[in-house]
Order: C-alpha cells, then sequence, then structure tokens
C-alpha cells in the first residue's frame, strides 16, 4: 500500500522516457545534444506532448475529485457536469463577437463561462433529493446535452461546427507542438491549488451539516472548488479538447484503495490520472503506427470498462 | 449558558416553531424530549447554527449566534446532526481528526493528535481506527461521529438523538461518557432524546416541547411526572421510581 506511489510514479517516468521515444521521426534521442534535427523533435514535439499529455491527466482528475466532492457524488467528473461544454459556449461567444481575440481572453470567456455552467449544475442538483444518488448523474448528463446542443446550434449557424469538433469531440494530442500547449500548466497550477484546500474540500464533502459543524465556510470553498474546475476544464478545452471519463474514473479508482482523505490521496489521483492517459495515448499512437487514433477513442474503451466494473463492485456496507 | 429568545421558525408556510424562549443551563446535561414533529430537532439545528435564524436571537456561552463567525463558535460548540449518512469513504481515524480541525486548521500539533487517539479509546473505536466508514456498522459509524464531536473538545456539545443505531450496551456507555463530562469536567451538553428514559436516568435538566412550543422545562423530578407526559404525548403513562430517578412506563 505504502509503495503504491512510488511504484506508481517509476511506472510514470518509464512511459515517460517511451513516450520521448515513440513517434513517426525516426530519431535517436540519445544523441539528440549533438544532432540538431533529434533535439528539434525532441523539444518541439515529443516533450511538449508527453507534458501536455501528463498536465492533461493529472489536472483532470483532479478536477474530477473537486467536482465529486462538491456535488457529493462519485459518479460526475467534468466532463458530465456541463462544464466542457460551458467552456466551449465562452469559446464559441469570444470567438464571434470578437474575432481574433488574444488567446487570455479567450482563456478569461471559457473559464468564466465554464464556471457559470458549473454553478448551473450545483443549483440544480441541489434541489434534487439526497438520497436518490443516481439523479446526480443523470442531472449532470442532461445539462451536458442541452448545453451541448446550444454550442452545436450556434457553431453550425455561426459555421464554426469544426472548431467545436475539436473542443467537445476529439480531444487529442497529436496536434500538441512548443507554443501550442502551454496553457495546460495553469491547468496544473488550478489543479495544485485544489491541493491547498485538500482538508476543506474532504470536510464539504462531509454534507453541510458536518462542515458547519466544524466551521468551514461552505460558500468559500464551493467558490474555489468551481475555479478550478471550471479552469483546469476550460484549458482543456482550448488547447487539446475534452478527454472523457478520465475525471471520472481516476478518482473513483484512487478512492476504492486509498479512501477520502484527499491530503493524502489527491498527489496519488494526480499522478494516476497522468499514468492513465499517457498509457492510453500511447496505446492510440501506436495501434495502427505510424497512424495514431484519438486517445479519447482509447479512454472511452478503457474508461468504459474500468467504470462499468466499479458500477459492479461497490463496497459493501457493513 | 445558552439563552433562546423569541425564536420562532417556519418551512414554507408551517409554522415550526412558536416564539421559543428558554435556557439551557451551563454545566449540566439538558435532554429535549417530545413527540414526533414537535420541533426538538429544529430548535437543535438553530441553536447548533446548522438552520439561518427566521427571528428571534440566540447565544452560546454569550456569543451570538448572529455576530460570532461560525469558525469561532466551532470551538465553542460541537453539535452532531442527525442524519450523519455520508458518502465519503474516510477512514474511522480520519473523520474523528477531523474534529480537530476548527482547532488546528489543516496542521495537527501534538495535542490534536493526543486529542484524536482519546476520543477514539473513549467510544471504542482504537481497534476500528483504519477502517473505512462504509465497512462498518450503521452503529460504529454513528459511535465514530460522536466521537468526533467530542474531539471537538469544546465547552457545549449538542447532539440531535445520538442514541440512534446504538445497542443498549453503547448508549448506555455514551450516556455515562456525557455525564462525565459534565460532572467531571464542567461540559454543558444538549441532547435530543428518543427513548424518554434515557432522559429520566441520566438528565440534570428536561426541556418537554409540543407543537413547536416549549410545555415544560425543569429538573427531571418536576418534568417527568404522570401529567406532564400524559399530555406531551397525548398518551397515557405512568411513572414509577427506580434508584431515586423517574422511570416511565407506557404498558398499563
Amino acid at each position: 500500500m505504502r509503495l503504491l506511489p512510488a511504484a506508481a510514479t517509476v511506472v510514470l517516468v518509464i512511459l515517460m522516457l517511451a513516450s520521448l521515444l515513440i513517434g513517426v521521426a525516426q530519431v535517436d534521442l540519445l544523441a539528440a545534444w549533438r544532432d540538431p534535427y533529434a533535439m528539434l523533435v525532441l523539444m518541439e514535439s515529443r516533450l511538449p506532448r508527453t507534458l501536455a499529455v501528463l498536465l492533461t491527466g493529472a489536472a483532470l482528475s483532479v478536477a474530477g475529485v473537486v467536482i465529486q466532492s462538491l456535488v457529493r457524488n462519485r459518479f460526475v467528473g467534468p466532463d458530465t457536469s456541463g462544464t466542457a461544454e460551458g467552456a466551449a459556449l465562452g469559446l464559441l461567444a469570444i470567438t464571434i463577437l470578437v474575432p481574433g481575440s488574444p488567446i487570455w481572453l479567450r482563456m478569461i470567456a471559457a473559464s468564466a463561462s465554464a464556471m457559470v455552467t458549473t454553478a448551473l449544475f450545483l443549483a440544480v442538483i441541489r434541489r434534487l433529493p439526497v438520497r436518490e444518488v443516481m439523479l446526480v448523474p443523470i442531472a449532470g448528463l442532461v445539462l451536458s446535452g442541452v448545453l451541448g446542443a446550444i454550442v452545436t446550434f450556434v457553431g453550425w449557424q455561426a459555421d464554426l461546427m469544426q472548431y467545436v469538433g475539436t473542443w467537445l469531440m476529439t480531444g487529442e494530442f497529436s496536434g500538441v507542438i512548443a507554443g501550442r500547449y502551454e496553457l495546460l500548466w495553469i491547468a496544473g497550477l488550478a489543479a495544485a491549488l485544489a491541493w491547498f484546500a485538500a482538508d476543506r474540500l474532504a470536510i464539504l464533502s462531509l454534507g453541510d451539516q458536518v462542515a458547519t459543524g466544524l466551521g468551514l465556510s461552505t460558500a468559500t470553498v464551493m467558490r474555489l472548488g468551481l475555479t478550478v474546475v471550471a479552469v483546469v476544464t476550460a484549458m482543456v478545452v482550448t488547447t487539446v479538447g475534452m478527454i472523457p471519463f478520465i475525471g471520472l474514473v481516476v478518482p473513483n479508482l484512487v478512492a476504492r484503495v486509498m479512501g477520502d482523505n484527499l491530503r493524502a490521496s489527491l498527489p496519488v489521483v494526480a499522478v494516476s490520472g497522468a499514468l492513465l492517459l499517457l498509457t492510453c495515448d500511447l496505446v492510440a499512437r501506436l495501434a495502427v503506427y505510424p497512424f495514431e487514433l484519438p486517445v479519447g477513442l482509447i479512454l472511452g474503451i478503457l474508461g468504459g470498462g474500468i467504470f462499468l466494473w466499479l458500477l459492479h463492485h461497490r463496497p459493501a456496507h457493513g | 449558558m445558552i439563552t433562546v429568545e423569541g425564536v420562532n421558525h417556519q418551512i414554507g408556510s408551517v409554522r415550526i416553531l412558536h416564539d421559543i424562549r428558554t435556557r439551557l443551563p451551563e454545566g449540566r446535561l439538558t435532554a429535549l424530549i417530545g413527540p414526533n414533529g414537535a420541533g426538538k430537532s429544529t430548535l437543535m439545528r438553530l441553536i447548533g447554527r446548522l438552520e439561518a435564524l427566521q427571528s428571534g436571537r440566540i447565544t452560546v456561552a454569550g456569543h451570538d449566534l448572529a455576530t460570532t463567525r461560525t469558525g469561532e463558535l466551532a470551538k465553542i460548540m460541537a453539535i452532531l446532526g442527525q442524519n450523519t449518512a455520508i458518502a465519503s469513504r474516510l477512514r474511522v481515524a480520519e473523520l474523528v481528526g477531523f474534529g480537530r480541525w476548527p482547532h488546528h486548521k489543516g496542521r495537527p500539533r501534538p495535542q490534536d493528535r493526543d486529542k484524536v487517539s482519546q476520543a477514539l479509546e473513549a467510544f471504542a473505536l482504537t481497534s476500528l481506527a483504519n477502517r473505512f466508514l462504509d465497512e462498518i456498522s450503521g452503529g460504529q459509524a454513528q459511535r465514530a461521529h460522536i466521537a468526533m464531536s467530542f474531539a471537538q473538545d469544546t465547552p457545549w456539545l449538542l447532539l440531535d438523538e445520538p442514541l440512534n443505531n446504538l445497542d443498549m450496551a453503547h448508549a448506555r456507555g455514551l450516556m455515562t461518557l456525557l455525564s462525565e463530562l459534565v460532572r467531571g469536567q464542567g461540559r454543558s451538553v444538549a441532547m435530543v432524546v428518543h427513548e424518554i428514559n434515557y432522559a429520566a436516568a441520566w438528565a440534570d435538566h428536561v426541556i418537554a416541547m409540543k407543537d413547536g412550543r416549549i410545555m415544560a422545562e425543569g429538573d427531571p423530578d418536576t418534568v417527568l411526572t404522570e401529567a406532564v407526559l400524559s399530555k406531551l404525548y397525548d398518551t397515557p403513562v405512568s411513572v414509577g421510581r427506580h434508584r431515586n430517578r423517574p422511570l416511565v412506563l407506557h404498558h398499563a
């Protein structure tokens, strides 16, 4: 048990090296320090891609933990709480209203809009009966569906469907090169912020009663959590497109082993998320080499399988 | 002392509490009794600021609820609500450890760890400390929650029906522990009790509520009488005596 995080980190390092070595361009990376072409491939493509995958996997998994604490339900993720669609809506609006807008403005629009739609999700589920556990993910799916339909409608009208597709449908990393993924560091920072609020989020997920009894200002923690989820998701949507399942599956897997003491488990969640996404990305790169499959496809198959397994192996109540 | 003045409460158009005015004495074990829907839990939740005060004024040990920060109140009173079923997968020791959070805000000191192990010890949870809450019984989880409030180590301890899910031995153990807190350490405890004989056996002060009003209050011998209880529960009861305390019998 104690060795698990260490083992995961070792595997992660090995996979990172593999990720740096695998690609269509045949280059000897060990010779990169004297071969300018190999160096170019490494610094412009392989390293940025590897980092982008790691950051996305880690940040989305942490965002998954955060949204699950906010709604006190394990069966939601940033991809099923209206957050990604909210980010896409914000991007769409800014693209139409301010054509050629600078990247920071798009970033803010996506984050702000994602925050609003996620807050809407929280407001919707507040009114649901607490005992109906499955209503929460269903409400999330419905809200995501409705928002997605609005995005599609607007995108269609404005002839921007191609963008909408890259934001919401096919999250993948083949387009990542240096200069096109750095926003993901902001996602990583936002996820790190969650770690500083780990105790507060863990207490919040014990319910309003307990949280208030312990003197926690629930509204403040809610706002912080909302910011983390929205910013992480918005950065991912803006740079590589939404990646499904990871924010749902990884928190569940880690909680099964480690429980919900977030101060201890959040780093493990981040490493596991990075590990899972990197594995999927490697499979996506190798399955039909030299072509690539979208990583979302691999994750969909793997993540769907894991999720079904989770549903059938709920912990027994004593 | 807890003072409650002019507290009214309604949910939708239903009046739950009517102009409640009472005092909970310091250094005593106070029991709130009454039939279902009397407003006991609502009053307890209002005192514990789990519910927003609609009118009136409540002070706990001189701190006005309306003007004291919730984080400060968490060092003055610990409240355990009724519905403690949670989806969170925490270990027993981690849950009890959160009881110290108002004091250390995320940086546990040695004395916080001591309090946690004392609380685990006091509620016979030491052997369960590393078990997950969703893998132990309802009664054990209930004890873990009470242990968390206990670890909060506040002058006031408010418990809403803490005896739910507890078997006779653990219920008795809890009452012994609470009266030891009151008599030995001078702390104050207020609890909603459904099984009236627990109030009869252990309480120093009883508040009887019906239909959102306080019907009677005082020491057990004055409140737990045949006349008051028969009227309170709308059913005939007889009150005997056992070891110099009232004993309430409902079988005619």
